[in-house]
């Protein structure tokens, strides 16, 4: 039942196969057997319990909600959840319980929607590996899958297996691991640029990034707020539209969403795409690119040639430029967003009490991690008088350019392009820490940043597995609030690639020998 | 920009210029060696752009100064710029406090509708341009009173520019003359007020209320084409009257509704400007003429002592730069012509609708005054310069056959008094339009003299309840109407002092009002001098 998808295991609500307390409490074991994932930071059991009962009687009386009556769901610990405590894996937030709902979590809610609990992140979303945070890193379930093991198996190495654990990819890396790991159906990221697509991908599930202006910000805890959108995981592209469903539409707490109603997003089987054109921008294709993602990549647009549809190579000449500009643009806001962490109204507040600003900064250096006040001082820098106009007007010029090259593409006929949505497969954890997470942020964002800069809506779908046996994505972008048309195209590549289910039955069933592989990786850990 | 005041825990740091608040400066603040000086409280004032120093000799140049100002006016809005917490002057500590006044992270800044409409209205009466585009941006800084780190404001592009304010200056001879004078406004910009602190230095800690936290803010910068402290203070207050006429801001100063920052430099005229020195925070209108005159007597001293004027304000301004707020959007305003087809009025303002909604604004009041009742100019500025007298007036005037002039003598002299006097408002009055109308009324019809009429008025105040008439018939003060006992009265008079009577015959013109006065005490002031006259004079020819 676990194993289902959103749509399936609704059905089978509907159907009376289950009960809403029963899925819960499946879920819940589930979460429990895999907390050495570390995807969830928070477990609501007593909140997911009573929504789950609730949703129940709702059920009995035949008046169940809708599609997400009874489902449970993860979200993001950067949402601000009324009297679940909200962390964005920051010391600086530890213990602080919002006392209201992020407009996206009360509409998943209002559908009856069951809250499992709030995942892990990299501290205030900042990184690219679920790596940076405080409550530790987020492990791969792929790293304990059947299809992965195998693959191990058959290959010669000398180092401790279990120590060699992957990353999900970041920064929403909680989320898409409690999707790919069956203990919920649907999690809410957060993508700034690619923070829901780039683990998502890594995890082997759907992750969606909706057009800048179709979902509200309201109480998602801001990274860079006109590039932060609220993504969403799910195992395939029909639950990512339902949810978007819920989620999309003007909010009057978010100036910046469109003002017009929200449609339901029901998406058609695509039959035919003859009329379709691909666009395969070719700057994407950078020399760290690995071949077996190029390939798949290739693969991908033969098949969509092969079944009539237009591809033709494109051109978004400012690529290059993303990731110097995103790094302006995004420090600089990440400076202004952190002024608030103060200790003053909420979060944490350090013993010092000499003057208010000893308090701030002793403050402020407790609370954030080396990662956050890095690029709090970098972007300081940059608004400084004397650097504006060097630093951020031109970053914004340059943003501009980069989204006028994806208009200009659309103009030119193109209706989505396809990209890979990451450089390659997840690596180990170990490998990954190698870099710091500046380097890792801009070498794994590549592929998902220009995206945010435009505000567009894009979707990773997972294609194959590598020879490693690890998922793959590639990555649709659309034009900006076409989001329908972009998952329409997004199934039917679904479709056709049929990726395989995560086999993780030796994880659900005998966990205990998991938690000793643990302890002994954590002892080789600290030697 | 609603920079707060200097806080506790920054020691080391001070303003070097006064923080004229709560007098804690204003003692020294009073100039001794220049005069702009006017009739003080009033509105109208002496204007003399050329100022020397007291220890100046003769044959020596002389200074000019020039005053700038920016005004921060706190919107009269039932909530705040950017969320829905009301807004009160005087609610309990934090009790207005919404998630996004504390910045509680993830919340979004929601625009106002009315505030916005506020500033057009406030634009269109000042003469500015109305830009139809206009942006908002974060200033940064770090205080414990503003939560989110950074004001959000109106830096690049502001709602309103390029206007004009236009305020009288009375001179010459008993101020009679009345002289226009035109300051430039630079523009005019939404942005939100910050929260208080209050410094307990005992247990050195900082108490914060974030009430105020969010307000909506007018900053409206004028340009420095004043010269002296009375020309600000005189500017300020034509604003203050604008403000309050539109209802855009209660701008009331003691309760920091209207708060003045300004901006002063002393060069010699023909010379390029000297350096700028700011004074903040000036939030009486009483202390802000005062502190001007000090901050530009005081660089005069400096000079002349051949020291240098440093701009001390600006060599702590610590703040980060700008950034564009990214979580609004840019602000549109449209007029008739520009409106959308179908446009859901709920959704756009039209300058247009708000510019046929304007008042009437003080100037044109005080000139329709001037037109209608044939009263002076400085009286028109004294009627609309008290809260509530131009509509006590207004109400006399409707109920009385009295002259207009007999009742702005009798509203301006006796009434103001009166309340002056005991401190009063004009709304506190005990004495009501309507009964001040009636007793003029009386006097007018001349039932009772005018002194016997400034009698009945003192009664009046003390004896709430009771008619102008009651007063006059219990106290028997009307006119003597019979001429006859009058006559008889006169006689009588007449003969007791054959003296003054004497001197009349011979010619003195003085001594028919010995006798007028005399018969007057007789009669207990009930007798009318001109009726008196008259009988005194036909009895001495016959």
């Amino acid at each position: 039942m676990l194993g289902r998808t959103l749509q399936e295991v609704s059905a089978a609500l509907k159907q009376g196969q289950i009960t809403p307390v029963e899925l819960c409490q499946k879920c819940l074991s589930l979460i429990k057997k895999t907390k050495f994932l570390n995807a969830y930071i928070t477990i609501s059991e007593e909140v997911a319990l009573k929504q789950a009962e609730e949703s129940e009687k709702r059920y009995k009386k035949g008046h169940s909600l809708g599609a997400l009556d009874g489902i449970p769901v993860a979200v993001k610990d950067n949402f601000s959840t009324s009297g679940i405590e909200t962390t964005c894996a920051s010391n600086m937030l530890k213990g602080y319980v919002p006392p209201y709902n992020a407009t996206v979590v009360q509409r998943l809610l209002d559908q009856g929607a069951v809250l499992m609990g709030k995942t892990n992140l990299d501290e205030f979303a900042m990184g690219s590996g679920s790596t940076d945070g405080v409550f530790g890193p987020v492990k791969n379930p792929w790293s304990y899958s059947k299809q992965y093991r195998e693959k191990r198996k058959q290959k010669p190495h000398g180092e401790n297996e279990d120590s060699n654990w992957l990353i999900t990819g970041g920064s929403s890396g909680g989320s898409a691991a409690a999707v790919s790991a069956f203990t919920c159906f649907a999690a809410l990221g957060s993508d700034t640029g690619g923070s829901t697509r780039n683990p998502a991908a890594h995890c082997g599930i759907v992750g969606f990034k909706p057009s800048y202006g179709l979902v509200s910000r309201h109480g998602l805890i801001p990274l860079v707020n006109s590039m932060d959108v609220p993504g969403i995981l799910t195992r395939c592209v029909d639950d990512a539209a339902t949810v978007l469903g819920v989620l999309a539409g003007h909010d009057p707490k978010d100036s910046t969403t469109i003002q017009d109603p929200g449609k339901p997003f029901m998406l058609s089987s695509l039959t035919d795409v003859s009329k379709l054109c691909i666009g395969i921008p070719k700057e994407y294709l950078v020399p760290e690119l690995s071949s077996e993602v190029r390939s798949f990549w290739s693969k991908a647009a033969n098949l969509f040639e092969s079944e009539g549809a237009k591809v033709i190579e494109v051109s978004l000449p400012h690529t290059s430029y993303s990731i110097v500009c995103y790094h302006v643009l995004c420090t600089s806001e990440v400076a202004s967003n952190m002024a608030r962490f103060d200790g003053l109204e909420y979060g944490h507040r350090c013993d010092i009490d000499v003057s208010t600003e000893a308090m701030y900064a002793a403050t402020r250096r407790e609370g954030f991690n080396d990662v956050v006040r890095g690029r709090i001082l970098t972007g300081n820098f940059f608004l400084l008088k004397e650097n504006y106009a060097n630093y951020f007007i031109k970053a914004q010029k340059v943003r501009r350019l980069i989204a006028n090259d994806f208009v200009n593409v659309f103009n030119s006929g193109v209706d989505v392009l396809l990209t890979p949505t990451t450089l390659s497969e997840a690596v180990p954890y170990l490998e990954f820490i190698k870099e710091d997470n500046r380097t890792r942020s801009a070498q794994d964002d590549i592929f998902t940043q220009a995206v945010n800069m435009a505000g567009l809506p894009a979707v990773s779908v997972p294609v194959a597995l590598s020879n490693q046996g690890l998922p793959v994505g590639l990555q649709f972008i659309g034009r900006a609030f076409c989001d329908q048309q972009l998952l329409t195209v997004a199934k039917w590549f679904e479709k056709q690639v049929q990726f395989p289910v995560i086999q993780l039955q030796e994880l659900m069933d005998d966990c205990s020998s998991v938690f000793e592989i643990e302890k002994l990786a954590s002892v080789s850990l600290k030697q | 920009m609603a920079a707060p005041m200097l806080r506790g825990c920054c020691l080391g740091r001070c303003w070097a210029l006064a923080c004229i608040d709560s007098g804690s400066r204003h003692g020294r603040g009073a100039a001794t060696g220049f005069t702009c000086s006017g009739k003080r409280g009033q509105s109208f004032v002496a204007q003399q752009p050329l100022l020397t120093a007291q220890k100046s000799r003769k044959g020596e140049h002389k200074w000019a100064a020039v005053v700038g100002l920016e005004i921060h006016a706190q919107i009269a809005s039932n909530s705040k710029l950017f969320s829905g917490s009301q807004v009160h002057f005087a609610a309990p500590p934090n009790s207005l406090v919404s998630f996004f006044d504390a910045s509680l992270p993830g919340t979004l800044p929601v625009l106002n509708r009315r505030c916005v409409e506020a500033a057009v209205m406030t634009g269109l009466a000042l003469n500015c341009h109305i830009n139809k585009k206009s942006l908002f941006d974060r200033k940064h800084y770090f205080y414990a009173d503003l939560p989110a780190g950074y004001q959000i404001t109106q830096q690049r592009l502001p709602i309103a520019v390029n206007g004009s304010l236009a305020y009288s200056v009375c001179v010459g001879k008993k101020w009679r003359q009345v002289i226009t004078k035109t300051v430039r406004i630079k523009q005019i910009q939404l942005e939100q007020d910050s929260g208080k602190s209050l410094h307990d230095e005992l247990r050195s800690q900082t108490l914060i209320n974030l009430n105020r936290a969010g307000v909506g803010l007018l900053e409206v910068v004028l340009e420095p084409d004043m010269s002296c402290g009375e020309e600000a203070a005189t500017a300020v207050r034509e604003l203050q009257l604008i403000l309050q006429a539109l209802g855009t801001s209660q701008a009331n100063m003691a309760e920091g509704q209207l708060r003045v920052d300004a901006n002063i430099s002393v060069h010699h005229p023909g010379e390029p400007l000297g350096v700028r020195t700011e004074v903040k925070n000036l939030n009486s209108a009483r202390f802000l003429a005062r502190a001007i005159d000090y901050e530009i007597q005081r660089q005069i001293n400096e000079l002349e002592n051949g020291c240098e004027i440093l701009n001390e304000t600006r060599s702590f301004d610590y703040k980060l730069g700008f950034m564009p707020e990214p979580n609004l959007p840019p602000l549109l305003l449209y007029d008739t012509a520009s409106l959308p087809a179908g446009a859901d009025p709920q959704q756009v303002i039209n300058i247009d609708r708000i510019r046929e909604q304007l008042p009437e604004l003080p100037s044109e009041t005080r000139e329709k005054l001037i037109q209608q009742y044939g009263i002076l100019p400085e009286h028109s500025f004294a009627l609309l310069n008290e809260v509530g007298l131009l509509e006590f007036f207004q109400n006399v005037i409707k109920e009385t056959r009295a002259e207009p002039k007999k009742v702005t003598s009798w509203v301006l002299n006796i009434f103001l008094g009166f309340l002056k006097q005991r401190n009063l408002a004009v709304n506190e009055s005990p004495v009501t339009p309507s009964v001040l109308a009636e007793l003029l009324n009386l006097l007018d019809r001349k039932v009772i003299s005018s002194a016997a009429a400034k009698q009945v008025f003192e009664e009046l105040w003390r004896s709430k309840g009771k008619t102008p008439s009651q007063i006059v018939s219990e106290r028997k003060l009307e006119l003597m109407q019979d001429e006859e006992a009058l006559e008889r009265v006169c006689h009588t008079v007449m003969e007791g002092h054959p003296q003054v009577v004497m001197d009349m015959k011979r010619g003195n013109p003085r001594a028919i009002n010995k006798l007028i006065g005399l018969v007057r005490k007789v009669t207990h002031n009930r007798a009318d001098p001109t009726v008196i006259k008259e009988i005194l004079e036909k009895q001495l020819s016959s």
